[in-house]
């Protein structure tokens, strides 16, 4: 059997394989190898304690058993279930599925215990490391006993073959070596079992009996190992500890000294392992001399009267029974800490009461999850991210959450009562979408908003698209839940939102799972839902999310947060461009965005041509200022008027508020500023694919010149361009375009001045700051004119700041040298028509607008016109618009550089 | 020639082929299937143009609905330098197919995706006779978990049983067998119970047939933890897995070459079977794809043939022909890892 290898395979100095199991965990025994405890208290036939406790199917009791043998050091667990009144066979299905969940157990390999093979076979099937089967042997004969093995063998097992043959259990040396050396002869020759993997229980019998044929049961044993060690290669020996004390039982002390000075001596002989209570065992050289010397003797049967002398002894030793020793420590630390380690170690021992500690500490119960439970797995987390805990053990930890948050739940619901809140609880849905069988994840996010009395509906794994948006419809959901582990999840992800875009069902959308993330959500779905999204990172984000989620005012501002958010990081990701493919100016234009032209959606001005507001009343603009931008210029960031209430920069912005609002009411009331606006209406048609023509009252012809996105789009995403929104000239249709100019900088020099000369600078750019958000509001004040005045097609507009801020209207400003228009050679165009020299502007030779306070721009009043970014164009399309507009390609280039996807 | 004679003569060509060079084995089928952007009326073919339920993503159905691109596959990944093809059939079982409500094609989805493969085997090696190419059937995961509970609060509870995926596994390896493939892959095991009831269905269709085909087996470390999903260690999933004659053992999936490096060392060092590996190509990025190069790759490959780690080296998730073609160039010029019990008079295949 040895060979040469250049690998070391483990082969031992011998020549043998090691022996090698497994449970989540490898375990090897070599002859260097220290003895094998086996535990072997999960045995219905060697502990009444477990037998009552499976009989009374407290499954969870007896799982403690297991992990108190794991914990006092067994390194194999034996389980038995044979007891007459048990369904020997489903209880042992049951508890080794049971072990399997609990990886601190099964993380060791298991010794399945059984008299009867179809038992063995059943808890073979339900293993997935190398067990050990305990036992098989000939007392059905030959012909059962190979058909047993090759079974064994073939579901990837050790064996213990009993020493017990067609007449009997050996209990001479010469039967025992008979038998042990017919079966390995058997069993190597025939059923080509490994030699490394059969293991002989030579039998231990009790000796101190009083019996006489008892004397040589030890020994017999001790010899017999010795035997087999030398003469059948590779095999190792095993045996039930426990029993050669049987005599002494109700004396643990006696009993505990035996077990230790038997397997010493056995040990010394070649006995690989044993069936031994670890926790109740006493170390050798511990025994007391006199009781050690009383032992030996009736173990090596060395007096006549050794039976005798060791019982006399033994009375005094009743009663006295060992404490066991466990790691209890955990158990001094405060309650916050003893929740975190019930938790991490999936301990639901004294979870109930640690939690009712806990909860006498708040105020509320759901501080209680929401505090030490969450914290706890937030450490739970931690550790499964970082690769220190494994999946199972997280399983564990969920189910010590469940059950704290199941002792909790009366308390929830009685201050609820008390509280009389009878807000109705939101309803969501969760998923593991189709195709993902992993739901971890989902489960906690379950628990942990069901504790937050959220009503959910779980749909569990592998649910396909239909039946969660007919679920979410049935059942009136108020938000859905999305979750997977693996990389094809979030293709599915993508495509459940296209269906809720597709079937028109607008309900915020939760997406979570391992390999989602906050960018491909906002890059990859988020643009393909129209509805809310938002990604969750992990479960403790998900509560204050899902509460946001099902509150309906709460949601619009999440929803314009996230709107934000996902926008930036969707134009980050889309700029970094490296990857990014371009279509042709040609397959763009095909790809254009075709709108439908009709009396619907295209409305002739009441008053068409150009006309000029001398005088905006600044105490009508300051209703329309948008102060987010504000802040940012003075690198406060955040929405207003939330920024005011900001941990970090709250403070200082409310000091900058006020300063602004004292000196806007000197603006307005001293008249310090004045704003002034012109804009014009025109018949217009698109001509080519990108151009617009305009036409004066007085019948001048003038040009707008657009530019057309040209990165490759998600499917059925148009390219667009700002001239997709008029009609063109073969529609039949009349359309219109507007543009105007405003600026609210007019007098802002002198006051500014005044301050500069003053050292004030603060104050100097507080002026420009205010200046400029009068300009914008100015523009939006004139929108809003135009809308449902001049233009005429929104009569019945009637928005509050706030949605005129959020875009809510119809039709849209864009502004030359922003994103859907970079180019500013267009203001020329746009004052050339308006004479906007006529309100104090004017062009500087950078294409700057002076007073800085203004903002130009164009009018589109197609209701699907829209704000969009252009990104980065090609040559071919710079080329194309050099020549529209009859310049040279450099000076093309030159303005549009930003947004070339070429280098120059 | 008997079939008997006919396969223990494949198999020793094989085997003879994996003592003189680390054999390569083909890349990514889906990786391949995505690019042709398959619509679900392509994904029906005319056979399934009325059936009642939505078939795009069945990627084993192609084979009958689309021969001919899966033919284009494995031909060119054996272009690419290649050795083994891996059949169409990662999801071909009862348990897997009821996603798309169709059990009842498993044997034929099994027999035809081996025909494909070794139609296109043979043109090759008739080619190049000089570098034999061989067909191993797919024998996925399935999509349950013989070892885990689905259900946090039952964890006795299992969603599928040993004999159910015994029973599944030994119809798709009849089929596979049929279809005249050279050996099975037993592969991306995450659940070592789940492999092992495979092992067992290929132990009983020997015993059918009256001789055996080499067995590869190839596990899935999930994640930092270096555990499979069901919580082994490579060394237990090693342990797990021996009790059968093994023609190879290795990893595959969830990582890229460079992570899955120091548990393909754990196999190395404790298996006496020929070791094989095909990762990922790197780690997916936030959006799920692989964008880790032919080259990138393929330099984290040469650290396995520098540390002679590997018999068998290919691509799983994100691999194309290119990766296969970098991966076979560079492995030329390397010897297989070295077995020293791999000697010339033992069948790799004991007879069982």
């Amino acid at each position: 059997m040895t060979k040469t290898t250049t690998h070391d395979h483990g082969l031992s100095s011998s020549g043998h394989k090691p022996m090698r199991l497994s449970g989540l965990e490898s375990l090897k025994l070599t002859p260097a190898s220290n003895f094998v405890n086996v535990g072997e208290r999960t045995n219905v036939t060697g502990s009444r304690k477990f037998l009552r406790l499976i009989k009374n199917d407290q499954y969870n009791e007896a799982l403690e058993v297991a992990r108190e043998q794991v914990e006092g050091g067994a390194q194999i667990i034996d389980v038995n279930m044979d007891e007459g009144m048990l369904d020997g066979q489903a209880a042992m299905v049951k508890f080794l599925n049971l072990m399997a969940a609990e990886p601190d157990i099964s993380r060791v390999p298991v010794m399945i215990d059984s008299s009867k093979f179809e038992i063995i076979e059943a808890g073979l099937k339900c293993v997935q490391g190398k067990a050990v089967v305990n036992s098989i042997s000939l007392k059905g004969g030959e012909e059962e006993f190979i058909r047993q093995a090759t079974l064994v063998k073939r579901y990837g097992a050790a064996v213990i073959v009993m020493a017990f043959d067609e007449d009997g259990q050996a209990d001479t040396l010469e039967r025992r070596i008979e038998i042990c050396a017919r079966s390995y002869k058997i069993l190597t020759e025939q059923v080509h079992f490994p030699q490394e993997d059969i293991i002989f229980d030579p039998n231990i019998f009790p000796v101190g009996t009083g019996i006489e044929e008892h004397r040589r049961n030890a020994v017999d044993f001790f010899e017999a190992t010795a035997w087999i060690k030398k003469n059948l290669p590779g095999a190792k020996v095993s045996g039930g500890v426990s029993n050669v004390s049987f005599s002494f039982r109700g004396n643990q002390p006696v009993r505990e000294a035996m077990h230790a000075a038997f397997l010493y001596h056995a040990i010394q002989k070649g006995m690989d392992m044993g069936i031994v209570n670890p926790t109740l065992l006493e170390v050798y050289e511990e025994i007391p001399k006199d009781l050690l010397e009383r032992v030996e003797d009736v173990l090596l049967d060395r007096r006549e009267d050794a039976t005798e002398r060791l019982l006399d002894f033994a009375e005094s030793f009743k009663g006295t029974t060992k404490t066991q020793v466990k790691d209890t420590a955990w158990r001094e630390e405060p309650v916050t800490k003893r929740i975190e380690h019930a938790l991490v170690k999936g301990i639901v021992d004294h979870i109930e009461d640690d939690v009712e500690e806990a909860r006498k500490d708040f105020t509320q119960t759901l501080e209680v999850i929401e505090g030490p439970l969450m914290d706890g797995m937030n450490v739970v987390g931690d550790l499964f991210g970082s690769g220190k805990m494994f999946l199972p053990q997280v399983v564990k930890s969920a189910r010590v959450m469940k059950k704290a948050v199941a002792y909790l739940e009366p308390y929830l619901e009685a201050e609820k009562a008390a509280a009389q809140d009878h807000s109705k609880k939101g309803k969501i849905l969760l998923a593991t979408v189709k195709g993902d069988v992993h739901d971890i994840g989902k489960n906690i996010v379950g628990v942990v908003l069901a504790c937050n009395n959220f009503d959910i509906v779980d749909l569990g794994v592998m649910v396909p698209s239909e039946k969660i948006l007919e679920t979410a419809v049935k059942e009136e959901v108020d938000v859905i839940g999305l979750s997977g582990l693996i990389t094809p999840s979030l293709d599915e992800m993508i495509f459940v939102a296209q269906e809720m875009e597709r079937q028109n069902i607008r309900l915020p959308l939760m997406i979570g799972g391992a390999t989602t993330s906050r960018a491909h959500t906002a890059v990859k779905i988020f643009p393909e839902y129209s509805g809310l999204v938002v990604h969750v990172n992990d479960a403790s984000r998900s509560v204050p999310v899902a509460q946001t989620l099902a509150s309906k005012n709460a949601r619009a501002a999440l929803a314009e947060k996230v709107k934000e958010e996902y926008t930036k990081l969707r134009e980050g990701y889309l700029n970094k461009g490296s990857k990014k493919e371009y279509l042709s100016l040609e397959q763009a234009r095909a790809n254009a965005l075709k709108l439908e032209f009709s009396p619907a959606t295209v409305q002739a001005p009441d008053q068409l041509g150009v006309q000029i507001i001398e005088e905006v009343d600044l105490a009508e603009l300051r209703n329309y200022i948008d102060w987010t931008p504000f802040f940012q210029t003075w690198q406060l960031h955040g929405k207003f008027p939330r920024i005011l209430e900001d941990k970090v920069v709250g403070e200082e912005a409310t000091k900058l508020f006020e300063d602004a609002q004292a000196m806007l009411e000197d603006i307005v009331v001293n008249r310090k500023l004045t704003a002034k606006a012109v804009f014009g209406l025109f018949k217009a048609q698109r001509s080519g694919a990108d151009d617009i023509i305009g036409e004066t009252p007085d019948g001048q012809e003038f040009t707008f010149r657009t530019l057309r996105q040209q990165g490759k789009k998600a499917k059925q995403a148009p390219n667009l361009a700002l001239a997709d929104f008029i009609a063109p000239a073969e529609s039949g249709v009349q359309d219109y375009v507007g543009c105007f100019a405003v600026t609210a900088g007019i007098g802002l020099e002198k006051i500014t001045e005044a301050y500069e000369a003053a050292h004030d600078d603060y104050n100097s750019i507080l002026a420009k700051a205010l200046a400029d958000r009068l300009a914008e509001a100015c523009a939006e004040w004139l929108h809003e004119q135009v809308r449902k005045k001049y233009w005429g097609y929104e009569k019945e507009e009637n928005l509050s700041n706030d949605e005129l801020i959020k875009e809510k209207y119809r039709g849209i400003r864009p502004a030359p040298g922003y994103p859907a228009c970079p180019d500013h050679q267009e203001k020329p165009t746009i004052f050339e028509i308006l004479q906007a020299e006529r309100i104090g502007l004017k062009l500087t030779e950078s294409l700057a607008m002076y007073p800085a306070a203004a903002v130009s721009g164009y009018y589109f009043a197609h209701p699907q016109s829209k704000y969009f970014g252009l990104g980065k164009i090609a040559k071919d399309q710079v080329q194309d618009y050099a020549q529209r507009k009859g310049q040279e390609l450099a000076q093309a280039e030159k303005w549009l550089n930003p947004n070339l996807n070429y280098e120059l | 020639m008997t079939q008997k004679e006919h396969f223990n003569a494949r198999g020793q060509v094989f085997a003879e082929a994996a003592r003189k060079r680390i054999l390569v084995l083909d890349g990514a089928m889906g990786t391949m299937i995505q690019a042709y952007k398959f619509t679900e009326a392509d994904y029906r073919g005319k056979r399934f143009r009325d059936f009642p339920h939505d078939l795009k993503g069945n990627n084993d159905l192609l084979s009958l609905t689309q021969g001919e691109k899966i033919k284009e596959i494995h031909a060119a990944y054996l272009e690419a330098g290649a050795d083994i093809l891996e059949t169409n059939t990662f999801n071909s079982t009862r348990i897997s197919m009821a996603d798309y409500h169709m059990e009842d094609l498993v044997p034929e989805l099994n027999e035809e995706a081996a025909r494909l493969a070794r139609s296109v085997a043979d043109e090759f090696t008739t080619r190049e006779p000089e570098k034999p190419r061989f067909v191993i059937g797919s024998m996925g995961p399935t999509n349950k978990t013989a070892s885990l509970s689905p259900d946090v609060n039952n964890p006795g509870y299992r969603a599928i049983d040993f004999d159910t995926l015994k029973a599944n596994y030994l119809e798709q390896a009849q089929a596979l067998v049929k279809g005249g493939v050279d050996g099975l892959l037993i592969e991306t095991v995450f659940d070592t119970l789940n492999a092992k009831a495979a092992l067992f269905a290929c132990m009983e269709l020997f015993d059918e047939l009256g001789y055996p085909l080499p067995i590869l087996v190839s596990g899935t470390i999930t994640d930092a933890s270096g555990r499979t999903l069901s919580g082994q260690t490579a060394e237990a999933f090693l342990i797990s897995l021996s009790h059968a004659p093994l023609f190879s053992i290795g990893l595959n999936c969830a990582l890229g070459a460079a992570q899955l490096r120091p548990y393909l060392q754990t196999l190395s060092r404790e298996s006496e079977f020929l070791i094989s590996a095909h990762p990922n190509a790197g780690l997916p990025n936030a959006f799920g794809d692989y964008d880790q190069s032919p080259q990138e790759m393929a330099a984290q490959i040469k650290e396995y043939l520098d540390l002679n780690l590997v018999n068998i080296i290919g691509g799983c998730c994100g691999t194309t022909p290119e990766h296969i073609r970098e991966i076979a160039e560079m492995a030329k010029d390397y010897t297989p890892r070295a077995l020293g019990n791999l000697s010339n008079d033992e069948p790799l295949v004991d007879s069982l």
